[in-house]
């Protein structure tokens, strides 16, 4: 196993801003999982695979079509979305009189053939895909060397949780969706088409998806396996927040990613489980999670 | 041994496959190589389908035939998993007949198969796998390792680095058999050459994102941080350390203990030149090798690697044994191979150890820069061969327990 | 909401009464089991039985006390694990081994099964989900599961000290036994008293604890067994395989297991057999053709969630019994 340093600050903040990228992934992914959830009361578990999904259609548009890194940031989420849609019209929809269960194997599933069919044109190596020419190169921030398009990652995962969050809670829309969300008939009978609300908000969510897998692209590569793994911490950062709950969801998902920075500097070889520990603890004291209510 | 090992064959072969009863010399009437390794992943670009087509080439040199018997290869992918490996191989021998399997990089997957092949008594020849063990404590009577071993990139890139300098070193290992492997026995070649190990950290097979392991790196203040990983991790490592810009500062150097020639046609000479690597073969060190190889990029657009070419090399002695012997029974083939020497485009007067360990010049080589490549594939500059015995471990040294 | 759902459930009750159908089922299915090696690849049928116990564990809960784990696979694996590195480096006989690696995975039962009844529905499964995943990190980096390599030449020994389990027809036996004692305890566990209470639970919990029945006990219970079950499941692959490795404690294993008993029929007795004989059939011979085996699979999957619930067992139960009110 590695040798135990001691703890020169510049391995402690660099780890913690590398905690803090990696956050700002969670976050983007668990607040897409959460607006699903609060409005269909489904957990995506293709969530991970339209992740993937998004970075492979920038992929494709900069291979097939040479359209680069910024319009591929704006067409990718819509294509996700829009196919998002019309899983939910064709698929989803018909099980929401259904126990919620079926929702998950539905999704998960779907996130079987969705891997499945790209990791047979593709393999499982990762395609590279170039960072852009405006974020190339890095700041020397003194404890570390910060690649600007990583620090462009963090200012925009933030941008987008920001304007989402704004959306949800401070607008007329994000009012009715609310309501809807807590009382479906009652919305109906004011007039507001809770069908076409449900639908455009899985499209919304998994359109959140893919833009994060836009934004992953230059990082980690074009991957059919990039969504799988990182799903299930996504989803145990959804649990420890509180499902349903937007600020919840993005809170945690920075909160836990700093987390993990710290363990790795301190304990490497439980980096990848602290996550999951951090769950348990929050399930035996407050088993709704952090931000959420009983349902 | 080996005497009771041909005493025993015969009677081996009937309790070993009632699919595969003996009939005349070769079993089944035909001879079966299977070609198992990675060929839709990390390792896929330095052995996957090019192993095969080596194979074929093999195989179609000979003429499709042996002993008045057609030669039949199939492939398969084993998704660098050790159970799929492990399972395949079993099937392959029990119920399709396959008499030899070929390649499988990812040493995990290859001490699988190196169990299954040992107890079923089939031939299995190594050119993707890389750790030493495969011919020391887990070799076997019918096992043959070929193109390069751990221990052979130690002694020639370890000690090339020390040499130059390079005095304390950090690892970034890949988290299983082949990088542990490469990790200790560099580890041994640095320290016997006078510099010190500092640190290593292990990251997970086929990781996307090796930031954090490169920060505990850079932390560890070594001169040299050696990448003890291979094929798509390797690739991965060195573009993010020149994106997180470890070795902008001069002050540490990356060396990469295991690199193929597929992966500097990956990342560019513009990011690998002046890399210094071990390699059993290069295309352009003699007409001989430029001949075959030429051949192979006819067939598929590249190059071979060290992988690649060993497959054909190893096959065409398989067949050559075959031959000799008069037989396709495993021990028995296993026992003539070891006898012939090995001479072909490969290798010159390589001999084969009673472990299964294929001696022969390894090569030091460095990365051209952009501006000394003449054209595609021209990458690499031989700067020292070292002799087999040198390079690689004795039967003594091994640490095989099979009789000598 | 869940009116459906418990629908179905009650035509899938059915065949889990000890009627005369069940017996001869089990009849028929003995003795295709027993002549299976002679025609089939032995070790192919192993698998197959390996993975029927695992699934028919799994239906335990699922089918009987209405529980969705999505995390099975940590005891599956798990218990391979220790089979594997008990039989290997302390050197104990297979059937020691494999009742370690069973007691293990009832223990990590017992402590998954605590935290995640605490909650239910998705919840549940989501929670079982990322246990699991914690058990798969550790697998990764604990020193004696070997990470990436896994578990490596266990040898198969010699069960009882007796019969050399390096013979196939010896080791097939011995999992058709396991795979029998396994099968025979979750039937008389569904007709028990106990079962009984646990399909209470699954129709209506809040009518079972106004009962005076401690659903939680119930409940922690079941999961136990499921997991014990499952645990020697997993034990017995790793003496037939003789290797453990991450592929058995991945998620995507635990994803296996749903579809298996999904596809045969979700508490049915037969079903998860059956799920689990076509899925393993499925993977052997798509992994020969150039058909990519992940889609098709996901596509039974989704064909399974949107049209026929029952599964094939309770599908054709639910016909043969549709006369039944």
């Amino acid at each position: 196993m590695s040798t135990i340093f001691g703890i020169p600050p510049q391995a402690l903040f660099g780890q913690l801003l590398l905690g803090l990228i990696n956050g700002s992934f969670y976050a983007l992914l668990s607040l897409g999982l959460a607006v699903i959830f609060g409005m269909l009361n489904v957990i995506n578990f293709a969530h991970g695979a339209l992740y993937m999904l998004g970075a492979f259609v920038a992929w494709l548009l900069l291979t097939m079509a040479g359209i680069g890194y910024w319009w591929a940031l704006l067409l990718a989420p819509l294509v996700v979305g829009a196919f998002g849609v019309v899983l939910e019209k064709t698929l989803l929809s018909r099980l929401y009189k259904l126990d919620h269960l079926y929702g998950l194997l539905l999704t998960f599933g779907l996130a079987l053939i969705v891997e499945g069919a790209f990791r047979h044109f593709y393999g499982v190596s990762g395609q590279p895909y170039p960072i852009p020419d405006l974020l190339r190169g890095g700041q020397n921030l003194g404890f570390m060397f910060l690649p600007n398009y990583r620090g462009w990652v963090v200012v925009a995962s933030l941008v987008v949780c920001l304007a989402t969050w704004y959306a949800i809670e401070r607008t007329k829309l994000g009012a009715y969706l609310r309501a809807a969300t807590e009382n479906p008939v009652l919305v109906q009978a004011f007039g507001i088409n809770v069908p076409l609300m449900i639908t455009a908000t899985y499209g919304f969510g998994v359109a959140l998806a893919g833009l994060a897998g836009v934004l992953a692209a230059p990082i980690y590569q074009v991957s059919p396996l990039m969504g799988s793994n990182l799903i299930i911490v996504v989803f145990a950062v959804v649990v420890i927040g509180g499902m349903g709950s937007i600020l919840g969801a993005v809170l945690t998902g920075y909160g836990l990613g700093l987390l993990e920075g710290l363990t790795k500097v301190f304990y490497p070889e439980a980096s990848n489980i602290v996550v999951f520990v951090i769950m348990a603890v929050v399930l035996l004291i407050k088993p709704a999670g952090l931000f959420g209510r009983e349902r | 041994m080996i005497a009771r090992l041909l005493a025993g064959a015969a009677l081996a072969a009937l309790a070993v496959g009632s699919a595969q009863a003996q009939q005349g010399k070769i079993s089944g009437d035909v001879v079966k190589i299977g070609v198992l390794n990675d060929r839709s992943g990390l390792y896929a670009d330095l052995g996957g389908e090019g192993s095969a087509v080596a194979v074929r080439m093999a195989v179609e040199e000979v003429g499709g035939k042996i002993l008045g018997k057609p030669i039949e290869v199939v492939s398969a992918d084993h998704q660098n998993k050790p159970d799929i490996g492990s399972n395949l191989s079993r099937e392959w021998i029990d119920r399709d007949g396959v008499d030899v399997i070929v390649d499988v990089p990812n040493s995990g997957v290859a001490l699988a198969v190196q169990e299954v092949t040992r107890e079923k008594k089939t031939i299995f020849l190594m050119q993707g796998p890389a750790t030493s063990r495969l011919t020391g404590d887990a070799c076997s009577p019918t096992g043959f390792h070929w193109a390069y071993d751990t221990r052979a990139l130690a002694v020639g890139t370890g000690q090339a680095i020390v040499k130059e300098g390079g005095k304390s070193w950090f690892f970034l290992t890949a988290d299983y058999a082949f990088g542990h492997q490469l990790e200790t026995d560099t580890a041994a070649q640095v320290k016997k050459a006078g510099g010190t190990v500092v640190g290593a950290v292990r990251a997970p097979l086929n990781t996307a994102d090796f930031s954090s392991f490169l920060l505990q790196a850079q932390s560890s203040g070594a001169q040299v941080i050696g990448l003890a990983n291979a094929g798509g991790d390797t690739i991965t490592s060195i573009k993010q350390a020149s994106e997180f810009g470890l070795t902008q500062s001069g002050q540490q150097k990356l060396a990469g203990l295991l690199i193929f020639l597929s992966d500097v046609h990956a990342l560019g000479l513009q990011v690998a030149q002046d890399l210094v690597l071990t390699t059993g073969f290069y295309w352009d060190m003699d007409d001989e090798k430029r001949a075959w190889s030429e051949k192979y990029k006819a067939k598929t657009g590249k190059m071979p690697t060290m992988v690649q070419a060993g497959s054909y090399s190893s096959v065409k002695h398989y067949l050559k044994a075959i031959e000799a012997a008069g037989t396709d029974d495993g021990p028995t083939v296993a026992a003539k191979m070891k006898e012939m020497p090995v001479n072909d485009m490969f290798a010159k007067n390589g001999k084969i150890l009673p472990n299964g360990r294929m001696v022969h010049d390894m090569y030091l080589a460095r990365v051209k820069k952009p501006s000394e490549s003449k054209g595609p594939w021209d990458y690499y500059e031989i700067i020292r061969t070292i002799p087999g015995d040198e390079a690689f471990a004795t039967m003594a040294e091994s640490g095989c327990k099979l009789p000598g | 909401m869940a009116t459906e759902i418990q629908a179905v459930r009650r035509d899938t009750a059915a065949p889990a009464r000890p009627a005369m159908p069940g017996l001869l089922a089990l009849a028929v299915l003995l003795l295709v089991l027993v002549a299976a090696p002679y025609v089939l690849y032995p070790v192919f049928v192993m698998k197959v039985l390996c993975f029927a116990l695992f699934a028919c564990a799994f239906n335990l809960l699922i089918g009987f006390a209405g529980l969705l784990s999505f995390g099975h696979a940590a005891f599956f694996g798990g218990a391979a694990y220790i089979t594997a590195h008990t039989v290997k480096v302390w050197g104990l006989p297979p059937e020691l081994g494999i009742l370690l690696g069973t007691a293990f995975s009832a223990t990590l039962g017992l402590a998954f099964g605590a935290l995640a009844i605490r909650r239910q529905g998705i919840y549940f499964a989501m929670i079982t989900l990322a246990l699991s995943q914690m058990v798969f990190f550790m697998a990764l980096q604990l020193k004696f599961t070997g990470g990436e390599d896994g578990i490596q030449a266990v040898p198969r020994g010699h069960l009882f000290g007796l019969i050399d389990l390096s013979q196939p027809m010896a080791m097939y036996y011995t999992v058709l036994a396991v795979f029998l004692f396994g099968f025979v305890v979750i039937w008389r566990t569904v007709h028990s008293p106990f079962g009984q209470v646990l399909k209470a639970i699954r129709e209506n919990e809040p009518r079972a604890i106004s009962l005076g029945y401690r659903t939680d006990h119930y409940k922690l219970m079941a999961f136990v067994l499921s997991a014990a079950l499952a645990g020697l499941a997993g034990g017995t692959k790793a003496i037939v395989f003789q290797l453990a490795t991450l592929t058995d404690v991945q998620w995507q294993m635990s994803g296996a297991v749903v579809l298996m008993t999904l596809l045969g029929g979700i508490g049915t007795l037969f079903g998860p057999v059956v799920g689990a004989a076509l899925v393993v059939t499925l993977e052997n011979y798509l992994a020969a053709s150039n058909l990519p085996v992940p889609v098709v699979i996901g596509v039974i999957f989704v064909a399974c969630v949107l049209l026929f619930r029952r599964g094939i067992v309770g599908e054709i139960a639910a016909r043969l019994g549709g006369k039944r009110p």
